[in-house]
């Protein structure tokens, strides 16, 4: 039989306001241990929660970004269980009516577009962070809990079970994390634990709808993970079910370095999160001018700017979605166009040493050393002929460590392109003469063998001829 | 007439006047805690050298000429369900044993601004759940009238403190009655404000959609006094009221005409005691004298009223008092893991009562039942709170019972927590509506028991029920009355 997997993601992603969502704590990140602390957000006994209006903001707009309805009449409940990095041992969330529903994303894999639904969005406060004496809970005689997490607001992110593969997973939470980093309500930093996912992950029969047994595994915090896990799960429920054996219903962990997944609970244990109405804080009710206003700071989301960049300046639907896929990224590349550069020059530099470079030293684009203005003026010394493509590169790596601008940078290394015909036409004589063998083959037809002296008349150039000029003055001297 | 038999305001009178000092007041309550503290035991922490600072300073200021605000030197104590800054506040648990909380309640930074003297903390039903004040981890507080008896709970000791001259003013916590019950059984003032007029911020939740601070007083004067202290918005507390808060004691007239007072049938109930039920007839006979009209009225959810309670009220205590389960706060009972400790803690560190409502609280909210009695509670509370105000459309104020008897015998109902309930009939309703009320003394038992009424007001409308009470207080002496103590009884 052949199976299909049915997989649902809830991404929690933690806001980048300020302060806390229900006291005036600083969310700030790396902080001593239990330094951002008061008595709201440690639970103290007779304490009251405020709810921090950014939060609510960030909530609706998130809800606005990713085609939600937003709840005009939207509350908060207690989801009650008992767990020591939790103060007041519930953790205020909201249960049947969040701050949005119903909307739904669009995804590309492989060139195919795919509706992802999402079923809701919801506001929460996180809990606190558990220290172990030892390297594990196991090896541990003491636990300490530190408080600082507690109460940084988090939206959680429910898309329906309308994934089917780890690449569509994976795509999911990559146009997540890009719709949350353009409207700008997170930092979106996954090492930090800004966006982490839960993966429900069933397998049913092929063509048929019934559910199959799900399994649950917690708190993936990167995309190689992500893939890893669900293809991970999706073989070993496979397995299960080929061997005749039934799917538990369980939450399993996934051991990274390990690459599996392995059972942390099973379902038997699950809680009763006895929810109520949070009655201390009065119902949240926005209007319809609130929401407009909000809709209207939205900045231009991926997909528009996607079409954007494929409609204004022609680049290709795959070059577009790698260029908008984050928010920096897009503007970084607004702004090399923006200096005169060519377009589709800019977005292939952006995806190739750029990117590369960065990824090598893990620097966010943001921070690239070679600023948006510069890569702009190198690629107009390539338009203008001044530099090959190959002489770029040296430019380029140059530019990485000198701040100097790439003009002077040509300049001083002497790296100007010889477009001079009469200097061409020396070295390419030369060249022709040598290489008696080459130009034999070229004549008796093989005409692939003026690759080889059009390589040595750039090697005799130290790389500066015109490479247009070299292959026109080879073929016209050779025919 | 010693110093502790008098009100606040005579008090703030004669320290303004110079006829006694602060130190001189504060070490005859203190005295007074003395002589009769031992019988009642109204206090669970005393903050005698404290008091006697504040008490100082008080005075200093005064003989420098300066004005001094009304509580300014005037003894008084705290609820233990109050958090006060650097004072214990244990709740009367043992799970808060030594908590001291870092922070001070919003009334109590409201009340320290006023510069009072403060003598302590005082006893009450564990974490508010009773109505006898038996229910204190520490011990039964005693009511003053009658040592035998209780002295109405949960907020028992702020009433006890009152009556027997251990305190001049208090401030308690009421949730189905806690401030009115108690202050009707020792015969002084108590009032439950509306919800949301006085912060919650710092009060140690019970049931939060009910719960509310209040003064509990000698007279009416005092009570509308302190209401002008502590009301007003929180920004702390997003349930308290943005509405304007008046002066209060601008309500002190000496006037009932073509007053509105309705009589709800409802709460006239059977079993009531004939003794209870002559004194309000005799007061709304008053009434009439004195010229307000009296209404016949109904309220027919009131039967519903205490199932209502008696989930919405536990189901929120359920979660409330989630937070104390050893690792955190107070007391901790080690186990063999992390289960087992907070399991052993909760068993060995809560009462049998606030253990009863954990577990009422718990089935209420569970999987399967929450339709059934949580989200059917709730129903019957909006249908309370219609009730009132179509009964608002014909009258101005509403009369009542406070309870259906006078103070009981210590021991009497403990182990018959359903009988317990009934006791707050006439005065749970109100808070499942948020309203204001006001309990105050009108008649004596044969045995010498005090009786209370109760003035129940539109949501806001504290003006009205002060009025009413102030009026019926100044045609008698009930007010002035003091319980024979130290040797007397
Ligand atoms: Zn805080």
């Amino acid at each position: 039989m052949k199976y299909e997997a049915v997989i649902g993601l809830e991404i929690h992603c933690e806001l980048k306001t300020k302060t806390k969502i229900f006291c005036g704590c600083a969310t700030e990140f790396g902080a001593d241990q239990n330094t951002h602390v008061c008595p709201v957000c440690l639970g103290m006994p007779g304490v009251l929660p405020t709810v921090n209006q950014r939060v609510v903001e960030f909530g609706i707009k998130a809800g606005l970004a990713t085609n939600c309805e937003i709840n005009k009449y939207s509350k908060f409940d207690r989801k009650n269980y008992y767990y020591p990095d939790l103060p007041k041992n519930w953790q205020t969330s909201q249960y049947d009516l969040p701050i949005a529903e119903h909307g739904w994303v669009d995804i590309d894999v492989n060139g195919e577009k795919k509706c992802i639904r999402l079923t809701r969005i919801h506001m929460e406060e996180d809990a606190g962070k558990l220290v172990h004496s030892g390297t594990t809970i196991k090896d541990s005689n003491s636990s300490n809990v530190d408080y600082n997490r507690t109460g940084v607001p988090l939206l959680e992110i429910v898309s329906e079970p309308d994934m089917s593969s780890a690449e569509e997973a994976r795509a999911y939470m990559e146009k997540i994390k890009a719709i949350m980093e353009y409207i700008d309500v997170s930092n979106c930093r996954m090492e930090e634990g800004n966006l982490r996912a839960d993966i429900n992950v069933s397998l049913r029969p092929v063509g048929t709808k019934e559910l199959g047994t799900r399994t649950e595994m917690k708190n993936i915090n990167s995309f190689k993970n992500l893939e890893d896990a669900i293809n991970y799960e999706i073989e070993r429920q496979t397995e299960v079910l080929e061997d005749g054996g039934h799917i538990v219903q369980e939450t399993r962990t996934y051991d990274p370095a390990r690459g599996i997944t392995l059972s942390m609970r099973s379902k038997e244990n699950a809680h009763d999160y006895r929810y109520m109405p949070e009655p201390d804080l009065p119902p949240i009710v926005t209007s319809e001018e609130t929401i407009e206003k909000y809709r209207s700071e939205l900045p231009e989301l991926p997909d528009a700017r996607r079409a954007r960049l494929e409609e204004e300046f022609g680049l290709s639907d795959y070059d577009a979605g790698i260029i908008t896929s984050s928010r920096a990224m897009a503007e970084y590349f607004d702004a090399v166009v923006a200096t005169g550069a060519d377009a589709k020059l800019a977005a292939n530099w952006i995806m190739g040493d750029l990117l590369k470079n960065l990824n090598d030293e893990g620097i966010d684009i943001s921070k690239s050393p070679v600023e948006a203005q510069r890569l702009g003026e190198m690629i107009q010394l390539i338009m203008k002929d001044t530099i090959s493509g190959k002489i770029a590169k040296k430019v380029f790596k140059e530019m990485w460590t000198n701040t100097d601008s790439p003009e002077k940078i040509v300049k001083d290394k002497g790296l100007v392109q010889i477009t001079d015909t009469k200097a061409i036409e020396g070295i390419v004589d030369e060249v022709i003469a040598n290489n008696q063998k080459a130009v034999d083959d070229y004549k008796s037809g093989n005409k692939k063998a003026i690759g080889a002296l059009v390589g040595q008349v750039m090697k005799a150039s130290k790389g500066k001829a015109n490479p247009q000029m070299v292959n026109k003055l080879l073929a016209e001297k050779l025919n | 007439m010693r110093l502790y038999e008098k009100p606040a305001h005579v008090l703030h009178d004669m320290l303004v006047n110079k006829e006694i000092t602060s130190v001189e007041l504060t070490e005859d309550v203190l005295a007074r805690i003395d002589e009769v503290e031992g019988d009642v035991k109204a206090y669970l922490t005393i903050t005698r050298e404290e008091a006697l600072a504040q008490a100082k300073a008080v005075d200093e200021k005064i003989a420098r000429g300066e004005e001094i605000s009304f509580l300014e030197g005037i003894p008084g104590a705290i609820k233990d369900n109050i958090c006060t800054k650097g004072i214990k506040t244990t709740c009367a648990s043992k799970i808060l044993e030594n908590f001291v909380p870092p922070y001070d309640a919003t009334v109590m930074t409201k009340i320290k601004a006023e510069n009072p003297v403060i003598l302590g903390k005082l006893n009450m039903d564990e974490f508010a759940m009773g109505g006898s004040t038996e229910n204190s981890a520490y011990h039964p507080t005693c009511n003053p009238w009658n040592t035998e008896c209780v002295p109405g709970g949960s907020s028992g000791g702020s009433a006890a403190s009152v009556a027997a001259g251990t305190a001049i003013w208090s401030l308690g916590s009421d949730t189905g009655g806690s401030i009115r019950q108690p202050a009707s059984f020792c015969g002084v003032v108590g009032l439950k404000p509306t919800y949301g007029r006085v912060s919650r911020y710092g009060l140690v939740a019970y049931g939060s959609s009910l719960d509310q601070i209040g003064p509990v007083t000698r007279d009416v004067t005092d009570c509308a006094n302190i209401l002008n202290i502590i009301a007003g918005h929180d920004d702390m507390d997003s349930t308290s009221s943005v509405a304007e808060v008046p002066d209060f004691t601008k309500a002190l007239v000496e006037d009932v005409k073509g007053l509105k007072i309705g009589l709800p049938k409802e709460y006239f109930v059977k079993g009531m005691d004939p003794e209870v039920e002559k004194a309000i007839r005799t007061a709304i006979e008053k009434y009439k004298e004195m010229g307000a009209e009296i209404v016949e009225i109904s309220l027919p959810h009131t039967d519903y009223a205490i199932s209502a309670y008696y989930l919405i009220a536990p189901a929120e205590a359920a979660t409330n008092l989630q937070r104390y389960d050893g690792v955190n706060y107070g007391e901790r009972v080690e186990g063999e893991d992390l289960v087992s400790m907070m399991t052993n803690t909760r068993t060995e560190k809560f009462g049998e009562e606030v253990k009863r409502r954990i577990v009422i609280g718990n089935y209420a909210l569970s999987a399967g039942y929450y339709d059934a009695y949580y989200l059917k509670a709730m129903k019957v509370r909006t249908l309370v709170a219609e009730d009132y105000a179509k009964a608002f459309e014909q009258v101005d104020v509403i009369l009542a019972p406070v309870a259906p008897t006078t103070a009981f015998k210590i021991g009497e109902m403990s182990g018959d927590p359903l009988q317990m309930y009934l006791q707050d009939a006439c005065t749970v309703p109100l808070n499942l509506a948020g309203l204001p009320g006001i309990s105050i003394p009108c008649g004596m038992s044969s045995k010498g028991m005090p009786i209370g009424m109760q003035l129940i007001g539109k949501a806001l409308d504290e003006e009205n029920i002060i009025r009413a009470a102030y009026t019926y207080e100044q045609s008698q002496d009930y007010h002035t009355k003091m319980p024979q103590l130290g040797g007397n009884n």
